[in-house]
């Protein structure tokens, strides 16, 4: 598996976006907290201070956009595989037009761009799980069926299989790639059930490194030069027991970063940011 | 036999002859094979007498004149081991007497042949001979035979092998490995030839008849193939000596079977009509210079434009039926892992087949890769490129995507720069690799519906069955899941293993558009199960793979073994052209694409003899049938050889294929079909099969060869000749006890008692027949709905019972020392138990009913199933069951026969349902009542019957004597009145045939008394179950053994199944009633529940499938 995902996570650039300041108060959540709208700005930027100085990412930064309370979160706007990027259509209306600025600054870069032009498909990035092999995409309240049918048409390469997502918001929320055939999960039973169903549904053996904290099995994945395995994971402080568990990763270049504010309005470690590999456009 | 037997001796000595001469030992040609067939061939002839000799004189002649006619210029132009010059000689050949061999050998190719090569090709032939030593003496009997038959055949087709071997030879010269493996594949072919026996017969008698006009026509055919093939020759002379097979003139009723090959050329490949499949793919895949075979086939387009596979085993004819002889060679098992292939030149196909895939859209890829997979296609075909040589439109003969872009072509030049230095066989070797990473490489794709109808995709892959709908993955069932597969009729079912949490196997179900695409699906699944997943096609038990009842079974090597195989391949990669043709994408329609090469002018020409051919084709086709028959009645020893080949085509297929059973408690079980697996392999054994090349022999471990060829023999004559069926039959059985108690050791009790002959139903049948018998109709009629539901259920329980059971019970009872209770003592108890308690449940109502049977919708059926029906029932059982609604439908049916049944309401919906389908089915199958008067009986009826068996969408349970009669609404040609006393001894049918109707189908049911009809369907507890399937010439017979114990009362059920096939000289009906008879003889004690009978009348030849 390892050697057949040789590429996975290999990432050259890196789309990220500022937080807006309407988000605090607009922005979409599913429990009610206050955000602090400075410090989360600040955790903001520690996140892309790491994607550009630590692992030496090409970052391209989108202003913020107050109308859109959540645009910080990039990665619902657009699936990026290879040299192609589908531009989803998020399920939630008040997200469509965050696309608009991703697509432009994706088309600036190359990337064959591919649009939903169907209205009844919704798919938010966040619902999208790649391995290195195929595609899992929840079914949740943000992405139907039909949204991940143009993203089966859109990389037809890979199997995209469907699982069904009930008690989060995302597929991602509680589950994402640690690494090449490594599969974070979170501990809980929902999540631990997605995970049966998708071993069930693969041809491909993962390997899976349960998260004692759904949510800090978010993290993001690289494959960087010189520093091999890289793993952006929740802090210690936000998830200790989570922590512990991605510290047995001993091959792993770990990086705890905290984002405990925009974690308030749902956000997550691989929602803020779209990676990207350029030099994948010739293979 | 004796025939057969001195034409062996008198070969043998010729090949010894042959082998004498001094000869390059290495060098092995078809030249060789030649000579020694014309050897083999007359020696039979001669046997006809001294009439024979003025044919031959006259064939001699026409042949000659053939050979005169040909163009002077080509055998001038060709080198002298040229295939065409070879094809006169061919041609001569079959009519050539032993004197005359050299002679003809002189005139034709021959005469450009160097004197070695000629005596090589008879030596080859000798060696697949003497390799026949080690085999079974009966099968060398029919070897010989074959042989012979297979001889005269090659001689026709010859010049194919004439033309392309010495080519090839030549490039193989030094290496013995080579040589071997060609011996190897004609002794598989010869085995597998064994119907070609009565081609020869008939031939021989016709051949007065037709031989010289068919000279002509082949004299004129041969003329078009060879201005073909030169043109050919001009325009690709090494893709010609590759693969030009020629289709000689025929003497035997052989056809030309266009092939279309993965280039996207078709070649002609001539065989004998009644010729399997083995032998012709075996011809294409020596034409393609393949070892590494096992990964791919042939395939066919049915008459509704379904893309069928070419069971190896059976008779081409009957599969592709009224369908053109045209068929495909492609990739049927896609390695998962083609860096794992031995030789390139496998890979080589394996790119075509997946360029062929992508072009069409059937392989799914990106822009990218699109790309990428065109630029290792552009590196491997036309080397690195080169700006002088590959200006901008080089590409544009090449299509890399369904949709070709500008975009894409520029891409592909991109890449193909970037590939400098790769070999060809590297980078198909990329291409390999990127490719077999596509999510739906190897996946075969099946439309259907979900239980809730909506539209899924499912596709067999190497892993197992995905389910898609639209192009998203919504389930996927790994093999190991899988314990079971199924269909019925237009369903397909799994049968997935429970998981971590769950309690219970789920039986998941999904609709096929027809039966044919059900049945589609389930062979392929077999095929890829046991191909992938297997270690051997035959499994004993411990590894869990049952295949129940079904006769069909994937009978090739697996991957494992054809991996194995490969290993001892010890060739130099053979060379092989990429051609330029290569590039040429079909689209799916078929239309070629012209590519560089001029192929359309070759195609169009080709295709033009091939209409030829078929032509003639069909003229033999008509003669073919009667003089078959003629011979039969001529000399009563051919008969059993007609019979036997008779044999062949039986093939019965039972849906349901057992996977892996874990079930701990069924271990007992499976040890018992351990044992009737081998049983039951013994048996196919004995039939001639396709078998293993000794290429595979050496690697494949298979039964040695079982003796038990006379057993199906003696059934078949029992069945015939109406001998004491019993003592026949036990004797037979006592082979079968054996076994099973072999494969069981020491049994328990409840084992031994499965095989014990009392069965529940049985017994059923006996306190039925206890009472008067009760007038079935007045039952019936004045039975309330309720009744009629339980009739509904109870047929999906029972499928066909027959006395043969009962006749098997005492067999085993004699021959099973093991059981626990000695058979006298415990057969007798046991029923007397059993009939109390079926007594017992009969006032209860229902107790002791099967858990399948209560169910009457599918709803209250499935629970059930979970919970018993797994183990339980066997394939057939098991099938009905699932079909509990649509079975009721029977009871619908019946008023329109004139039997008066008010069906009951739930039941009519689906009664239509299935009268539609047997419309559908109707065309082709026709199910009928033993009971009536045979009128046409074929050889093919064995087949279809086993199919309507399958299908059975007839079966009614009906009160004793009273005869259901279901017939396809398309062909209404028999009137069946009923009345009768049980079991078919006497059966009062009134019959009126149409002879003019194309297929006629009937299914009669023959009930005992109701005990189960009401039958709560309490499922009791399984102890054991087991299916036995006997083959035998003109009969099949399909036993379940069903015991289980319920509340203390143990039902042991035996479910038989016999097929009778045969032509107009058996009587079927007699034969029937004859078995029934003898067996309520011997155990007046017992009595039979039911019988249903199909009977399936074919005025044509037609396969199923």
């Amino acid at each position: 598996m390892a050697e057949l995902m040789a590429g996975f996570g290999v990432f050259t650039h890196a789309l990220v976006r500022g937080i807006a300041s309407s988000l605090p108060k607009e922005a979409l959540r599913m429990s009610s907290a206050d955000v602090d709208l400075s410090r989360a700005r600040h955790e903001h930027d520690i996140y892309v201070g790491v994607l550009k100085h630590k692992l030496g990412l090409q970052v391209i930064e989108l202003p913020a956009d107050d109308t859109l309370p959540d645009c910080v979160f990039v990665e619902d706007a657009a699936v990026v595989c290879g040299d192609t990027a589908l531009i989803t259509r998020p399920g939630a209306p008040s997200r469509r037009d965050e696309t608009e600025a991703v697509r432009k600054a994706l088309k600036n870069l190359g990337l064959n761009i591919v649009d939903i032009a169907d209205d009844t498909a919704t798919l938010d990035g966040g619902d999208v799980l790649f391995t290195g092999r195929e595609f899992f995409v929840g079914l949740s309240k943000r992405t139907n069926q039909r949204g991940a049918e143009i993203l089966a048409d859109t990389f037809k390469d890979y199997a995209v299989s469907t699982v069904p997502v009930c008690d989060n918001l995302h597929l991602k929320s509680f589950c994402s790639m640690a690494g090449p055939g490594l599969i974070a999960i979170g501990s809980s039973e929902p999540a631990q059930k997605v995970l049966k169903i998708m071993q069930q549904m693969s041809d491909h053996r993962y390997d899976k490194l349960t998260i004692p904290d759904d949510t800090a099995a978010n993290c993001v994945y690289l494959n960087i030069p010189n520093k091999g395995h890289v793993v952006l994971h929740r802090t210690p402080e936000e998830f200790p027991e989570s922590a512990k568990v991605f510290e047995k990763l001993k091959e792993h270049m770990l990086i705890p970063v905290a984002i405990t504010e925009t974690a308030k309005v749902d956000g997550a470690l691989t929602c803020m940011s779209i990676l990207i590999n350029m030099k994948s456009n010739t293979q | 036999m004796t025939t057969e037997t001195g034409l062996e001796t008198e070969v043998k000595k010729e090949l010894k002859q042959t082998e004498e001469e001094p000869a390059a030992p290495e060098q092995k040609t078809q030249v060789q094979d030649e000579a020694a067939q014309q050897q083999q061939v007359d020696p039979k002839q001669e046997h006809k007498g001294a009439e024979k000799t003025e044919e031959r004189s006259n064939n001699k002649e026409t042949l000659q004149s053939a050979t005169a006619e040909q163009p002077s210029g080509e055998q001038n132009t060709d080198t002298p081991p040229s295939p065409k010059p070879a094809i006169p000689s061919a041609q001569t050949s079959p009519g050539v007497s032993k004197k005359g061999k050299e002679q003809a050998a002189g005139k034709g190719i021959s005469r450009f042949l160097p004197p070695w090569l000629k005596k090589q090709k008879s030596q080859s032939q000798v060696e697949p001979k003497e390799s026949l030593g080690r085999e079974d003496p009966v099968k060398e009997e029919g070897y010989v035979q074959e042989k012979s038959e297979e001889e005269g055949r090659k001689i026709e087709v010859g010049g194919e092998d004439g033309v392309d071997k010495p080519a090839e030879d030549r490039r193989s010269l030094p290496q013995d490995s080579k040589a071997d493996e060609k011996e190897e594949k004609h002794s598989i072919n010869s085995a597998k030839t064994e119907p070609a026996k009565e081609e020869t017969r008939k031939d021989t008698l016709e051949k007065d008849a037709d031989l010289e006009e068919e000279e002509d026509k082949n004299g004129a055919g041969e003329e078009i193939q060879k201005m073909i093939k030169e043109e050919a020759k001009v325009q690709k002379p090494e893709l010609k000596a590759e693969k030009s097979p020629e289709k000689p003139p025929k003497k035997m009723k052989t056809v030309v079977c266009k092939v279309m090959m993965l280039e996207g050329t078709e070649f002609p490949f001539e065989v004998e009509k009644r010729a399997k499949g083995q032998v012709l793919f075996n011809k294409v895949c020596e034409n393609l210079n393949l070892l590494e075979k096992d990964y791919f086939g042939l395939t066919y387009r049915s008459n509704n434009d379904q893309k069928n596979w070419l069971d190896p085993a059976k008779e081409i004819k009957r599969q592709i039926r009224s369908s053109p002889w045209q068929f495909a060679f492609s990739v049927k098992f896609y390695p998962p892992d083609p860096s794992q292939l031995t030789e390139d030149i496998t890979r080589y196909y394996l790119c075509l087949q997946l360029r062929q895939d992508i072009a069409s859209g059937c392989l799914p890829c990106s822009f990218v890769t699109h790309a990428l997979l065109g630029s290792y296609s552009l590196q491997a075909e036309l080397g690195d490129y080169d700006p002088e040589e590959h200006r901008v439109d080089y590409i544009s003969n090449f299509q890399f995507a369904p949709t070709q872009t500008k975009e894409l072509e520029e891409k592909v030049i991109e890449l193909h720069k970037t590939h400098r230095g790769l070999t060809p066989a590297q980078a198909d070797n990329q291409f390999l690799e990127n490719a077999k990473k596509l999510s739906m490489y190897g996946v075969d794709l099946h439309h259907a519906k979900d239980s809730e109808g909506v539209d899924i995709m499912l596709g067999v892959c190497a892993s197992g069955l995905l389910v898609y709908k639209d192009k998203l993955r919504i389930n996927r069932f790994a093999w190991p899941k899988i314990l079971k597969v199924s269909y019925k009729r237009s369903n397909f079912y799994i049968k997935v293993r429970p998981g971590e949490t769950e309690q219970f196997e789920s039986m998941i179900g999904f609709k096929l558009p027809n039966h044919r695409a059900a049945k589609r699906l389930w062979k392929v699944c077999v095929e890829h199960h046991t191909f992938f997943r297997l270690a051997s096609p035959e499994q004993p038990p411990k590894a869990k793979f049952l295949t129940l009842g079904s006769k069909f079974r994937y009978s090739g090597r697996t991957q494992a073994q054809t991996r194995q195989a490969s290993t001892l391949i010890d060739r130099p990669a053979p060379y092989f052209k990429r051609t330029s043709s290569n590039r040429v994408s079909r689209s799916l329609d078929g239309a070629p694409v012209v590519s560089v090469t001029n192929h359309s002018l070759v195609d169009s020409l080709a295709a033009e003899i091939n209409g030829k051919g078929d032509a003639a084709d069909k003229d033999n086709a008509e003669e073919a049938g009667t003089p078959f028959r003629t011979q039969m009645e001529l000399s009563p020893e051919s008969k059993s050889k007609s019979l036997r080949i008779k044999g062949e085509n039986i093939y019965v297929r039972h849906s349901n294929l057992m996977l892996e059973d874990l079930d701990k408690t069924q271990e007992e079980v499976l040890k018992h079909h351990a044992s009737i697996c081998e049983l039951k392999r013994s048996f196919m054994e004995s039939t001639p099969e396709p078998r293993p090349s000794q290429w595979e022999k050496r690697l494949a471990t298979t039964l040695p060869p079982m003796t038990l060829g006379s057993l199906e023999e003696e059934i078949t004559t029992i069945l015939l000749s109406k001998e004491s069926f019993s003592s026949y039959l036990t004797g037979s059985f006592t082979i079968t006890a054996k076994r099973a108690a072999e494969g069981a050791g020491a049994k328990t009790p409840t084992e031994s008692l499965s095989l014990s002959p009392s069965t529940w139903s049985t017994e059923k049948t006996q306190t039925r027949t206890d009472g008067p018998q009760p007038d079935a109709r007045n039952i019936t009629e004045t039975s309330d709905e309720k009744q009629k539901a339980e009739m509904g259920e109870e047929v999906e329980v029972v499928i066909e019972e027959t006395v043969i059971e009962e006749i098997r019970r005492t067999a085993k009872l004699k021959n099973s020392p093991d059981m626990t209770k000695s058979p006298a003592a415990a057969i007798p108890s046991g029923e007397g138990e059993e009939e109390k308690a079926l007594k017992e449940q009969a006032s209860k109502a229902n107790t002791s009913s099967d858990s399948h049977s209560e169910s009457e919708d599918e709803a209250d059926y499935h629970p059930q199933l979970v919970k018993v029906a797994v183990d339980q029932i066997r394939e057939e059982s098991e099938e009905n069951d699932e079909e509990l609604g649509k079975e009721s439908q029977v009871p619908m049916e019946h008023p329109a026969e004139g039997i008066l049944l008010p069906p009951p309401p739930e039941v009519q919906g689906v009664a239509d349902e299935e009268k539609q389908e047997c419309k559908a089915h109707g065309e082709d199958e026709a199910l009928s009542s033993p009971a009536e008067k045979k009128t046409e009986q074929e050889a093919e009826k064995t087949e279809e019957l086993k199919v309507n068996g399958e299908v059975s969408r007839s079966v009614s349970e009906v009160n004793t004597q009273v005869i259901y009669c279901s017939e396809p609404p398309v062909v209404k040609t028999e009137i069946v009145t009923i009345s009768d006393t049980f079991a078919g001894q006497k059966t009062d049918i009134s019959t009126t045939e149409v002879p003019i109707v194309h297929t006629e189908t009937k299914t009669i049911t023959y009930e005992a008394s109701q005990l189960d009809g009401s039958e709560d369907g309490e499922p009791g507890i399984l102890m054991s179950a087991q299916t036995i399937t006997a083959e035998s010439l003109c009969t099949t017979t399909t036993t379940h053994i069903t015991k289980s114990v319920k509340g203390g009362l143990s039902e042991t059920r035996i479910e038989k199944r016999i097929v009778i096939t045969g032509d107009a000289d058996i009587d079927h009906d007699q034969a029937l009633a004859q078995a029934i008879k003898e067996a309520k003889e011997q155990h007046p004690d017992m009595s039979v529940t039911r019988v249903v009978v199909h009977k399936e009348t074919e005025l044509t030849e037609e396969g199923e499938d």
